[in-house]
This record gives structure tokens, sequence and C-alpha cells, in this order.
């Protein structure tokens, strides 16, 4: 076209980025590439290809990790990792300054490769993905250096496996590698197969920053050498980003092993739209939330739900907004959309659009390549949740939309989902903002604003898209462990008997569910011997039905969570009151079931922890992050919701109320079942919780075996958290059955904990979540 | 919502092959109910220059069409009859012959040349026979705060004196109060002034606090016939800026979804860089669509733009940078 011609038509022409110094690099590579292995690279393989999916080029030859590499690598990071952690945080922080530095340096030759490798615009690798690669650097060369004295009593977990999508390949590798380098771990990890390549360049700047030998380890491939890693006994961590498929099955396959994990899975974000919304910000805050990368973000924005009202002349403006969209060269500096990342992805996006026979599907009038992987931005309007499209996460730029009326109804519309991820809300009323911010089931909400991102601030789902956050002070729980060391717990039996009861008086125990005492469904109990052989009295045995009723009582007890914790504490205390003035009785029965003398100690421990947990109760508070936006992202922890836990068999009293005690001072509902040897000091409890002004449901308890109880609990999809401190080692048959929900777990793995201690700020930890809330302001 | 490209005209004057902005009745619910997230209009104006980039060819087509929509503007109080006539000189000329024949684009001329009222009468003696039109800045500018009947009739004497367009400031005070009944009344006034003149408020943008303001007076002003809407006077600390252009845009389209009527966009102050004016204009292409790239619907006030304009047409040409020296001046 001439000057003139363009003159009249205005139109963009091609901006094209060079590809000429990435392609220079794999080739000086030799194209072909093996694993990062102990400092070093290995011979390449001849395995699999790695390909520009923009036009099907073919960009390098890439190795598939055998056992044997794998088994080197875990080696490799092993023999490592003593003397990486010994270096201290300053000596690790020096490392990681020079990789922010060395990305930075070379920003536009790891943007280029990105974007060739994976087909996301060259705006987004350069503008969003690198930038944000070499801040996580940054930013964690800070955690490294203030390890030691902001995070007393943590250590490092050893050898972590992760395993990475290829989404944001870079990206994720930065979000995994440098908390866990900071906090002193060493690393073997496996990028996707589809985008290995800005890894590869990454090993190459581990060399160049002189990080020491086996610290990081890359090994490529498939799925396979994924689940080598997990199942790979040398590994202390597996922390996975990807499907919420692949997740549960990595669940499944950890459970038991005593391997740390954090998971971040799929998501079906709501953006929630009101009617007093800047709307052509809310039309231009979609572009960001599910036409970002091609919309093959875990966390897009991909269901729109708009108030009734204005849902006509929002989607008018939105189906505009979509036809100015370009597509394109992912290379081109003028393209919003590039390539989507493989024919395989492709295919799926297309087969579960084409699948939909309901609403309205409108597709972007927008000029389409002849070639490569690309798919038209897609809005489909006027869909009932019921739709599978509503539900299910489509991981491709493809937006689906209903309505509400009122923000109760948007707040349940938006919750209606198995994930948990992240949710935008557009508003000018900050009233309604920070009503609805809470109410989100999601580990991240923006407002008026998604897809934010930032080192400081903390990123990880609720629900099924995950647990552990990633980045801010609440991410390096997900690469440390405490550092005392522990023992072997041995189990706890009940002492057998034949003799009469001590007391003829008859005292009846029974479960307690919904502030009631209550009959177990099964009908039966056992007796309780001490010591001697003397009959104590007997124990319901609870069985499923029982469960089912006790999450049932938590759950219609979730007022609870929006309790202040002002009157948590007064109620704690009151426990705490009522419980002193039974101490005798207490210490009494708490001999007579255990055989020992500690029973008067027990109780004043039990007081203290009551205590401490009151205290706790307003204090255990958030954060404000110092993000690089104006405006403030609010680290807001809030309750787990209902958890259900296996009580100590070693400490009746103490050790039930030291689990219970910080869980409900944080807003959770519990359903407790009793130590299984001991179980009626608990019996006895639960008449101080009657008498101390504790809601109904807030606490329940059952009592019963806790190998029968475990697999109930785990499994019920209704429960957020389940927790073992039994001696029966039930933690395999939690983590297995708990994949169902993905809900959190912590288990014991077999290892004994001292009671008499106070571990308060573990409790509290686990029985919070932390939501961090975007609110970018400005008038 | 878009339509169709229309071919360039060799008349520049608003709304020439669009039926003109009649105005309606003012509809405070309307006014009322308008938005603006600051946060997010910054993010999209920031990220903006990012995703569009213009090169070769189609970066000199645009240069050029900037030109087309340049106000060449000259507002001092040291102007004389022999500044203004060298200012419509560049008017006329605006980038050297040979260039523009090279570009394929002999004959090429600024949007209008914009003055005073005493410097109107020499304007356009200096311009006759170009088709380019005369601009006038009115109603007390920059600070639009003399007596209203004299303001009005300011008006009047600009567009006895030959002014094709008037560029009236509003008072910033009706906005400021939320008095939209005075600040739409005073605009009327104005528009009916005007004549058959076409008429381009100013907002004075950076004097009125919040970007809700800016989407609210914008509006009222359309309500009120405004032919075009124009950022600032050039006079305020804060000019022409990427988010303030994002409002008024926006208001621009809504008003047309809502009366099918197109009113101009113009950016004023602040706009001194080639690479800028792309990003207005890619701005203005993403959101309003093409029609408005065209100088009845769009222009730059600029003094300084059109310098380096020259120097990237230049290089465009030769492959070499150029040095302002080579280029004519006003």
């Amino acid at each position: 076209m001439t000057v003139k011609e363009i003159f009249e038509t205005m139109d963009y022409g091609p901006a094209p980025e060079s590809a000429a110094e990435a392609l220079a690099w794999i080739v000086d590579q030799g194209a072909k590439f093996g694993h990062f292995i102990d400092g070093g690279f290995t011979a390449p393989g001849d395995d699999f290809t790695s390909r520009n999916p923009a036009n099907g080029e073919t960009l390098a030859t890439l190795s598939q990790a055998t056992r044997a590499d794998v088994d080197a690598a875990v080696a490799a990071a092993r023999k490592a990792q003593p003397k990486w952690e010994k270096l201290a945080g300053p000596g690790r922080a020096k490392y990681l300054y020079a990789i922010a530095r060395l990305v930075q340096k070379h920003a536009r030759l790891f943007a280029v490769l990105e974007t060739l490798d994976n087909g996301k615009p060259i705006r987004e690798s350069r503008d969003i993905d690198i930038p944000l690669v070499h801040r996580h650097f940054y930013y964690h060369a800070g955690m490294a250096q203030l390890m030691e004295a902001e995070l007393p009593g943590r250590a490092a977990l050893g050898v972590c496996g992760q395993i990475i999508p290829w989404n944001f390949p870079l990206l994720m590798l930065a979000w995994k590698v440098a908390p866990a380098l900071a906090m002193g771990n060493t690393v073997v990890l496996k990028p996707a197969e589809y985008t290995s390549l800005s890894a590869l360049l990454f090993a190459d700047i581990c060399r160049q920053a002189g990080l020491p030998r086996g610290v990081v380890n890359i090994v490529t491939g498939d799925g396979d050498v994924g689940e080598m890693i997990v199942a790979h006994d040398g590994i202390d961590k597996i922390a996975f980003t990807g499907s919420t498929e692949v997740g549960r099955r990595i669940r499944e396959a950890t459970a038991g092993s005593g391997k740390a994990l954090t998971l971040e899975l799929g998501g079906k974000s709501p953006y929630i739209v009101f009617d007093d919304a800047d709307l052509d910000s809310a039309v231009e805050g979609l572009v960001d939330a599910i036409w970002f990368n091609q919309g093959q973000v875990c966390c897009a924005g991909s269901r729109l739900l708009v108030q009734e009202g204005i849902a006509a002349p929002f989607h008018r403006k939105l189906k505009a907004r979509m036809d100015g969209l370009r597509l394109g060269n992912p290379l081109d500096k003028c393209v919003d959309i590039g390539a989507v990342v493989d024919p395989v992805q492709l295919a799926a996006i297309t087969a579960l659009v084409e699948s939909n026979r309901e609403g309205e599907t409108y597709r972007a009038n927008v000029e389409m390549p002849v070639e490569g992987c690309f798919y038209p931005p897609t809005l489909i309007t006027g869909l009932a949740p019921a739709a599978r499209l509503m539900q299910e996460e489509i991981f491709g730029p493809v937006l689906v939309s209903t309505t509400f009326r009122t923000p109760a109804e948007a707040v349940a519309l938006a919750n209606n989902t198995r994930y948990g991820l992240a949710a935008s809300l557009w508003t000018e009323n900050v009233n309604l903002a920070l009503d609805m911010a809470p109410q989100l089931v999601a580990g991240v909400v923006w407002v008026n604003a998604s897809n934010l991102f930032d080192a400081a601030a903390g990123f990880g789902g609720r629900r099924e898209s995950g647990f552990g956050r990633e980045g801010g002070w609440e991410g390096l729980s997900a690469y440390t462990r405490p550092a005392a060391a522990t023992r072997p717990l041995a189990p706890v039996t009940a002492f057998a008997g034949d003799k009469g009861p001590a007391d003829p008086l008859d005292r009846t125990a029974k479960l307690y569910i919904a502030g009631k005492q209550a009959r177990p469904d099964g009908g039966y109990c056992r007796n309780v011997y001490g010591k001697s052989g003397a009959l104590l009295g007997q124990a319901p045995l609870a069985n499923r039905k029982d469960v089912r009723n006790a999450v049932e009582a938590a759950q219609a007890a979730a007022g609870w969570s929006r309790t202040s914790g002002h009157l948590r504490a007064q109620i704690l205390y009151y426990i705490a009151e009522n419980l002193s003035a039974r101490g005798d009785e207490f210490a009494s029965r708490i001999n007579a079931l255990t055989g020992a003398r500690s029973g008067q100690k027990e109780v004043e421990a039990t007081i203290e922890r009551l205590f401490s947990a009151a205290a706790w109760a307003d204090k255990f508070d958030g954060q404000v992050h110092n993000v690089p936006i104006r405006g403030v992202a609010l680290a807001m922890r809030e309750a787990v919701g209902t958890i259900g836990a296996l009580c100590p068999d070693e400490a009746p009293l103490l050790g039930l109320v030291s689990i219970m005690a910080p869980a409900i001072a944080m807003g959770n509902r519990m359903v407790l079942v009793a130590s299984e040897p001991f179980p009626l000091a608990a019996c006895d409890f639960y008449q101080v919780l009657e008498t101390s002004d504790l809601p109904a449901g807030v606490v329940n308890i059952l009592t019963g075996a806790h190998g029968e109880l475990a697999s109930p609990l785990a499994g019920h999809h209704d429960i957020d958290a389940v927790w073992s401190f039994s001696s029966t080692d039930l933690g395999a048959e939690i983590e297995r059955t708990s994949a169902g929900n993905l809900k959190r777990t912590w288990v014991n793995n077999g290892r004994a904990r001292d009671w008499r201690q106070d571990h308060s700020r573990a409790f509290l930890e686990a029985a919070t979540e932390v939501k961090n809330i975007w609110v970018p302001y400005g008038e | 919502m878009q339509s169709p490209t229309q071919t360039a005209s060799p008349h520049q004057l608003p709304q020439t092959l669009e039926p003109r902005n009649p105005g309606m009745d003012l509809d405070l619910d309307w006014v009322r109910g308008q938005q603006a997230n600051r946060s997010a209009i910054e993010r999209r104006a920031q990220s903006l220059p990012g995703r569009r980039s213009l090169k070769k060819e189609h970066q000199a087509a645009w240069l050029l069409k900037a030109i087309s929509c340049i106000d060449l503007t000259t507002l001092s109080g040291d102007d004389t009859e022999g500044r203004v006539r060298r200012l419509c000189a560049k008017a006329r000329q605006p980038v050297d012959a040979g260039m523009l024949a090279r570009l394929g684009l002999p004959g090429l001329t600024t949007g209008a040349v914009c003055v005073y009222h005493d410097m109107i009468a020499c304007a356009v003696d200096a311009l006759r026979g170009s088709g380019i039109p005369v601009a006038a800045v009115s109603t007390g500018f920059p600070a639009g705060l003399s007596p209203l009947a004299l303001r009005i009739e300011e008006i009047r004497h600009s567009v006895a004196a030959g002014a094709a367009e008037i560029d009236i400031v509003i008072s910033r005070r009706h906005v400021l109060k939320g008095d939209w009944q005075a600040l739409y009344d005073e605009m009327r006034s104005f528009r009916e002034a005007c004549g058959d003149a076409h008429v381009k408020a100013i907002l004075a943008t950076g004097e009125l606090g919040t970007l809700r303001n800016v989407a609210r007076a914008s509006l009222v002003c359309m309500m009120a016939g405004a032919d075009f809407i124009k950022t600032s006077t050039g006079k305020e600390s804060v000019n022409a800026t990427l988010p303030v252009s994002l409002v008024m845009g926006r208001a621009i389209r809504d008003y047309f979804d809502r009366t099918g009527y197109r009113v101009g966009y113009k950016p004023a102050g602040g706009i001194s860089k080639a690479k800028d004016a792309l990003t207005y204009l890619a701005l203005i292409k993403d959101e309003l669509g093409d029609r408005w790239l065209q100088p009845d619907l769009f222009r730059f006030g600029a003094s300084s733009l059109l310098g380096d304009i020259e120097r990237q047409l230049e290089h465009h040409l030769t492959g070499h940078y150029s040095a302002s020296y080579r280029h004519a001046m006003a």
C-alpha cells in the first residue's frame, strides 16, 4: 500500500518485533537441548520438538527425561541443599539479586523467546510476564535477606519438585523457584513440554549468576516426567500449577508420603458488573480478564455476571470492543491476541464451544490469520448456571455470561462453582465493593480491575482451585517447615477391663451436634475402662451419618465466621472460666481415663490455651501489601470454613482444645472427633460449651473410631479442611480421600507433638486463608 | 457503532459531511449517571502505546493524517499580523513541498489556524483560497470570567470577522458546583451566538478536578449543541492527557449511540511529539472508530507538534535522523 492509500484507510500495518536474536540463541545452543542437571546441560536427546504455535515451525528439539535423569537431578539437588541452606539468607540474597538483574538485562531475549514458544503477544511477554519475573526475584532476594530475622524457627523443606504449566512459562518458573531458593531449598523443575525454552534460557542465566551447582535443576519432558518427580522418594515438596484434574491425581499420588504439597489449579472466576460501574472501563477490564494470553489464564475472568438492568447496553459495548481486538502474529507489536499454545488446545476449545447449544454465541468480527492456532474472541450470553460452559473451565478466549438482580444474588452466582481462584467486581460504590469482596470464595479479588499480579501479594485459590499461596509473606510458608525436630508418635490404645463401674449412678455420654446432645445414629457405644480395668462409662460410636449431621450443623452456624473477634474472644474466655470452675472434676476424669496423674496440669494448660486463643481472636491481623499501584492490596485472613479434626489420643482434653480454640477464634466451625481411647473428657467438655454462650453448631463433638471416621470426614464435600493428630496413622487415607474436593489437609504423618507447648500460631495459620483484595483507587 | 470510513474531504470544516449536532434537552439522569474510574482509565491509557505500533509507510501516512488534523495555533499576547501571516503560510505548506510530493500527498494542509479575535481578519486574508478555516478562541479565553453578555458578544464579533470555528471556554465553576443547568444554558447561548460557525467547547479539563466531572461536562456540552469538545486552553497546568481523551472519547461515543450525531474531539496542549500524536490517533481509532480520524471530527490543538512530525517524515524518506533547521519555521 502507498502512503496515500494508507492515509485514506488509516489501517494499522505490520509492526513485527525481530525474532533474530532469540533464534540465534537457539542456534547457538545447537537447537537441541538436554536437561540442566548439577550445573550443566546433559547431552541432548532427539525426543520431541518445541514449535511456534503461530506458524507451526519447529524451534528446537528437546529431551524427554528418563528415570535416570530425574534421579540425577534429585541427587544433585539433594547434595547441594545443605550447603545452600547453610549459606544463610544474606548469602542466598546475592544470588537471587544477580538472577533478577540478569533476567532484566536479557529481558527482550526472554520476551521474544517466550512469544515464539508460547504464542502470546509480544506486548504481554515484554510488558507483563518478564517484568513480573524479575520483580519476583528482586522481591525474594529481599525475603532471603530477611529470613533469619523475620521467620525464626523456620527451616527449608529440602528438595522441591516443581511442575509448571505452559501458559506463563517463565513467570510460573519464577513464582516457584524464587521463594524456594530464598528459603534455602533446592529445586528440580519441569517446564511444560510445549514451552520449555525460556526455562532452558533461565538455566543459562543461573550459570551466569554463578549459582552453585545443583541448586536449580531443570528436566524437560511430558507428564510422565512429572509423575516421576511426584513419586520420587528424594523429594520433600511438590509444587504444581496446572489443571485441577492433574492436581487431584498428584494429591492422590503423594498421599501419605509426607511430602509437602501446594497446588495452583483451574478456575472459572466470576467477573461481576454492577449497574453503577464505569461500564466502558469494565468492558476494557474484560479485555485484560479473558482476552489476556488468549484466555489461557487460570484466574481469567471467564464468567461474566452483569446486573440485569444494564445487561443489554453492557453486552452491546462489549461486542463493539471485541470487534476492535486484533489477532495475529504474536511478534507483531500491534496485536492484542496471539496464538493458542498448541493445536491440541485449539481443538479442545473448539470442541467445548461447539458442544454448547444454549444461549447466544457472538464471535468477534475480526480478521483471522490464515494459518496457525488462532481462536476468535467469543462471548456467549444468556447462559444459566446449569449450562456446562458456566461450570467448566474452557481455558481459551471464550467468555460466558449471565445476569443477576441483587448483590446477594451476585454472591450466590459467583460462588456457585467448585473453583475459587479469583474474582473481579466493578462498582463505584465503596460500600458495595468492600461488602462483596469478603463474601466471594476466592483467593484473590480485584475491585475495578482484573489480573493484577505482584510478588508482594499472595496468589492462590480456595476449593478445587488448589491450596497454598505464591508471593507475599503468606507464600513463604509453602517453602519452609518448623525447624524443631520431631519424634515418632506411638499408638495410644484404650484400656481393657471387666470390672463394674466405680460409681453405680450411671452417666450417659452422647455426641454433641448442633448444640444438642445426640444419641449416635447407629445406636452403638463402647465401654470405656480405666487403667485398673474399672468401667468408667460408655462412649457413643459415631458413624458416617453422625458426621453428615455434624457437618450440616457446622454449615448452619456459618454466621460464626461473620462475628467479631472481640465477641469470639469473650466466648473463649467464658469457656475457660467455666472449665476452671470444674477444674478438679476434669483433672480426676483425665487421670481416670489415662491412668496418669497429669490431669491437673492438663486442665491448667487447657485453660491457658483458651486464653491464648481468646487473645489472638482479635489480633491475628492481615496485612496491607506494598504493591506497585496507587491502591491497596488487603491481605485479609479469613476462616477456612468447616474443619474436621481427629483429636490427639494422648491428651484427651488439652489436645482437643489446642485444636478447637484457635480454629474457632478465627471463625471456623468444627467437627471434632475426640481422643479414641479416652473419649469421655470430651463428653464432659460439651457441657462446658453448653454453658458458655457458644452458638449451636460452631463446635460439634463426635466419639468413635478414628479409622472409621477419617474417611467420611476427608471425603465430605462440604468440609473445607481435615486435620489429623490421631495416634492412628491415617495420613495416607485422609490425603487420598481429600482429593475429592481438594480440601486442605494437615496430618501428623505419625509424628508426635508436645501438647504441653503452645502451638497456637501454627493452628491460627492453618485455620485461616489469606485473601488478597486489590483495591486500586483514585478519583 | 462504527460506520464505514469515508474518504477525506478537502473540506475540513466540522460537520460539513455530517448533520450538525442540534443538541437535545438536558438529561440530568444521564449526566449524573456518568462514571469514570480513574485507575481503570489510567491502566487503559498506559497500556495503549504498548498495544499499538506503526512502522514505515503506515507511520508516515498516520503522521500526515495528524498534520491534516492540526489546528495550527498561536495564542500569545505578543502575536502580530506578521506572526500570524507566517503561521498561515506554514498551514498552507506544512511540510516541504518536495517531501509531500514524494509521499504522494501534495497540497496537504493543516486542519485550521487558530488565533485570538484580533488576528482573525489577517488570518482570513492570509488563508484566502486555501480552504483552510480560521478558528478563533473566544468567550473571555482562557479563563472565561468576563461578563456573559460580553462573552456572547465576542463570539458574534469573531463570526462577523470571518471565523468559521469558535473555540469557547466553559465556566469551570458550573462544573465544580455541579450546576449542570447553568453549564447547559451557557453552552446553548454560545452555540446560538455562533450561528453557522462551528463551536468547539473547551472544558479546561485540568481545572475540573475529576475525570467524572470531565465525563459529565462533556455530555452537557454535547446536549447543548457543541460541534466539538476540546480538552484545554493550553494555558492550564495540565492540558490534554490520554486518560482525559479516553473519557471524552467515550462520552462522544455514548452520545452518538444515543442520538446518532457525531461530535468531534480536539485534544489541545502538551502534544508535541510525533509518537504522542500516533498514540492519540490510535486511541481515537480504537475507541471511536475510523470515521473520527478525519479533520471534520478530530483536531490536534498544537503549535510545536508539526516540527517533530516533519523531522520524522524526513527520516522516513531518507533513513537519516533529521534536524529542525532543515524545515521551514512558522
